[in-house]
C-alpha cells in the first residue's frame, strides 16, 4: 500500500508507462506508413475518410476562418490607428490567416470534429470484436483502418486550410470595407502586394502535419481502446489533447524551421 | 489425412496476464470432423484459448499445431495459411457498422481476392439462404437487424469461405432459448455440411449438448475433463458435476476462495 503513494516509485511507473506509450506510437506509425507503399490498398476507405476529414469539416472550418478574418480586420484597425497604420490591415489579415491562423484553427476544429469521431469509431471496434474479426478475415486492421485516414488526412487538411484561407481573406473584407470604408480592389490589391507564395505554402505544409497529427492520434488512441464505454470516451478524450497539444507544439517548431532559419 | 487424426493439436499452452495465469499447460487434441465444445465458468480462459489459436493473443509456452503444423513457429506466410482455414462467429457477432449485410458476408472472400465485388452480392444472397435469412436483409446495415439476426449473419460470415476449422464463441449468449436452439441447430447443419472441425465455447449446457461431439471442461488454465456430452451431466468428476449442475457449492468456489 505504502508503494502506491512512494512518490520515487509513482516517477518511476509514470515514466515507463510513457516510454511504453512513445514505444508503441512509433511501432504504430510505422505500420501504417507501411501500409502506404505495399498492397493491399484500400480506395473506398480513403474515400470515406477524405469525406469525413475534407468534405465535413467544410461548414464548421468555413465559419471558424470568416468570423477569425472580420474579428482580426477589426481588432488590427482599432489597434493600428493608434499609430496610424491602418492601410497595414490587408497584410495583417492575410499573412496571419496563411501563416498562422488558419492551419492552427483549421487543425484544432477538425482535431475536435474528426479525431474524435475517429477514436470513437475505431475504439467502439476494438470493444466489440471488430478489430479481431478484420484479422480473422484476412485483413491487417491497421492498413484497412490506420493507413485510409492518414493519407485522407494529409490531403484534406491543406485542401480545407486553402478555403479557410479565402474565407478567411473575404472576411477581413467585408469588415474592412463595410465598417471601416475601405475600397475593395485597394483592399485586395494591398492583400496580395505583400503576400509570398511561402506564406500560402508554410500554412499548407503544416496543415498536412497537422492531418497527419490528427488522424494518427484519433487512430492510435482508438485502437488502444479498453474497457467498453468508459474505455472509449478515454480514448476519444486523449485523442482530442494530444492533437491539440501536438498541432500547438509542432506550429512553433515549424514556423521556426520556416521564417528563422 | 485420416478422419481420426488431429485437425488441431495444442500442447503445453500457457498464457499469464501480469501475475493471473490463465492458461497454464493445457493440453487439447480436437480430430478432423469433430466438434468439440470447451465449457468453463466466466473468465476461465475460454475465449483466450481461441484468440491463442487465432494468433490475437501471442501465447507465453507450448504449440499449436494444425494439420501438424505449429502455427507459432512456422514462417508468417505459412502460419497466415493455417490460420485462413479458420472461420470465426464471434461472440457478440462483430459484424462491421459501416459495411452492410452483404458485404459483410463476403468480406473474407473480398480480402482474400477469391471474388470479384461484382459476383460478391449474389454469393452473400447465396450464403445467407444457408442460415435462413432472405435476399432482403442483404442491403440493411447490421443495426437495422434483430440480435438473432445479427447472429445469423456473422454466422453467414464464418462459413462464407468454407473454412475448414470453425470457432464459435459464446454463439446463444445473448439470445431467447428458442433463437439459440435455432442458432444451435444452424452451427450443427454447416458444420456437418461443410465437413469441419469445430470448437465452440459456451458455458450453455443446453448448447453444448446440441452443438458438440465432444465436449472439455477448461479450469485452472488446463483441461480437467473430456468425454461425450451423454457423460457430462454424470461425469463423476466433482468439478464437472458442480459446473453442469450450477451448484454454488463445491470445488469450484472453494477454489475461488483460496
Amino acid at each position: 500500500m505504502t508503494r502506491i503513494f512512494d512518490p520515487i516509485a509513482l516517477l518511476g511507473r509514470s515514466t515507463i508507462a510513457f516510454i511504453t506509450v512513445l514505444g508503441e506510437l512509433g511501432l504504430f506509425t510505422a505500420a501504417a506508413l507501411a501500409g502506404l507503399v505495399r498492397p493491399p490498398y484500400y480506395p473506398r476507405n480513403i474515400g470515406r475518410a477524405f469525406a469525413d476529414i475534407g468534405f465535413f469539416s467544410l461548414p464548421v472550418v468555413a465559419m471558424t476562418a470568416v468570423f477569425t478574418g472580420m474579428v482580426l480586420a477589426l481588432q488590427t484597425y482599432t489597434g493600428f490607428a493608434r499609430f496610424d497604420a491602418q492601410s497595414a490591415i490587408a497584410s495583417v489579415v492575410v499573412l496571419s490567416l496563411t501563416r498562422e491562423l488558419g492551419p492552427v484553427l483549421a487543425g484544432l476544429m477538425v482535431a475536435g470534429r474528426v479525431g474524435s469521431a475517429m477514436a470513437a469509431e475505431i475504439g467502439t471496434m476494438r470493444v466489440t470484436d471488430q478489430i479481431d474479426a478484420l484479422t480473422t478475415l484476412a485483413t491487417d486492421p491497421i492498413r484497412y483502418l490506420v493507413t485510409p485516414r492518414l493519407l485522407a488526412g494529409v490531403i484534406a487538411l491543406p485542401l480545407l486550410v486553402l478555403i479557410a484561407d479565402i474565407l478567411g481573406v473575404a472576411g477581413g473584407t467585408l469588415v474592412a470595407t463595410l465598417r471601416f470604408g475601405f475600397n475593395v480592389s485597394d483592399y485586395l490589391r494591398q492583400t496580395l502586394q505583400h503576400l509570398h507564395g511561402m506564406d500560402v505554402a508554410s500554412g499548407l505544409i503544416k496543415s498536412a502535419v497537422f492531418g497527419f497529427v490528427i488522424a494518427l492520434m484519433g487512430c492510435f488512441f482508438g485502437y488502444r481502446s479498453r474497457g467498453g464505454a468508459q474505455g472509449v470516451g478515454a480514448a476519444t478524450t486523449s485523442a482530442v489533447v494530444a492533437a491539440s497539444i501536438l498541432i500547438l507544439g509542432l506550429d512553433y517548431v515549424l514556423t521556426q524551421a520556416f521564417f528563422t532559419i | 489425412m485420416t478422419q481420426n487424426s488431429a485437425k488441431i493439436s495444442i500442447q503445453g499452452l500457457s498464457k499469464s496476464f501480469g501475475s493471473k495465469k490463465v492458461l497454464d499447460g493445457l493440453d487439447l487434441e480436437i480430430a478432423t470432423g469433430t466438434s468439440l465444445v470447451v465449457i468453463g465458468g466466466s473468465g476461465t480462459g475460454k475465449s483466450v484459448l481461441l484468440k491463442c489459436i487465432l494468433g490475437l493473443i501471442e501465447p507465453d509456452a507450448g504449440r499449436i499445431l494444425i494439420d501438424g503444423e505449429d502455427v507459432l513457429t512456422a514462417p508468417p506466410e505459412r502460419a497466415r495459411a493455417l490460420r485462413d482455414q479458420i472461420g470465426m462467429l464471434f461472440q457478440n457477432g462483430a459484424l462491421f457498422d459501416s459495411e452492410s449485410v452483404w458485404e459483410n458476408v463476403t468480406f473474407g472472400l473480398l480480402a482474400r481476392k477469391r471474388i470479384s465485388r461484382t459476383d460478391a452480392r449474389a454469393r452473400a444472397i447465396s450464403v445467407l439462404a444457408q442460415v435462413g435469412l432472405t435476399e432482403q436483409v442483404a442491403d440493411l446495415s447490421p443495426a437495422e437487424l434483430s440480435g438473432g439476426m445479427q447472429k445469423r449473419v456473422a454466422l453467414a460470415r464464418a462459413i462464407a469461405a468454407d473454412p475448414a476449422i470453425l470457432f464459435f464463441d459464446e454463439p446463444t449468449t445473448g439470445l431467447d432459448p428458442i433463437m439459440g436452439a435455432v442458432i444451435d441447430g444452424l452451427i450443427v447443419d454447416c458444420v456437418k455440411r461443410l465437413g469441419s472441425t469445430s470448437i465452440a465455447i459456451t458455458h450453455d449446457m443446453a448448447s453444448a449438448a446440441r452443438i458438440g461431439d465432444a465436449i472439455a471442461m477448461l479450469f485452472d488454465g488446463k483441461i480437467i475433463w473430456q468425454g461425450p456430452p451423454t457423460a457430462v451431466m454424470a461425469s463423476g468428476n466433482e468439478f464437472v458435476d458442480q459446473f453442469t449442475h450450477g451448484r454454488r457449492d463445491g470445488p469450484i468456489q472453494m477454489a475461488l476462495r483460496r
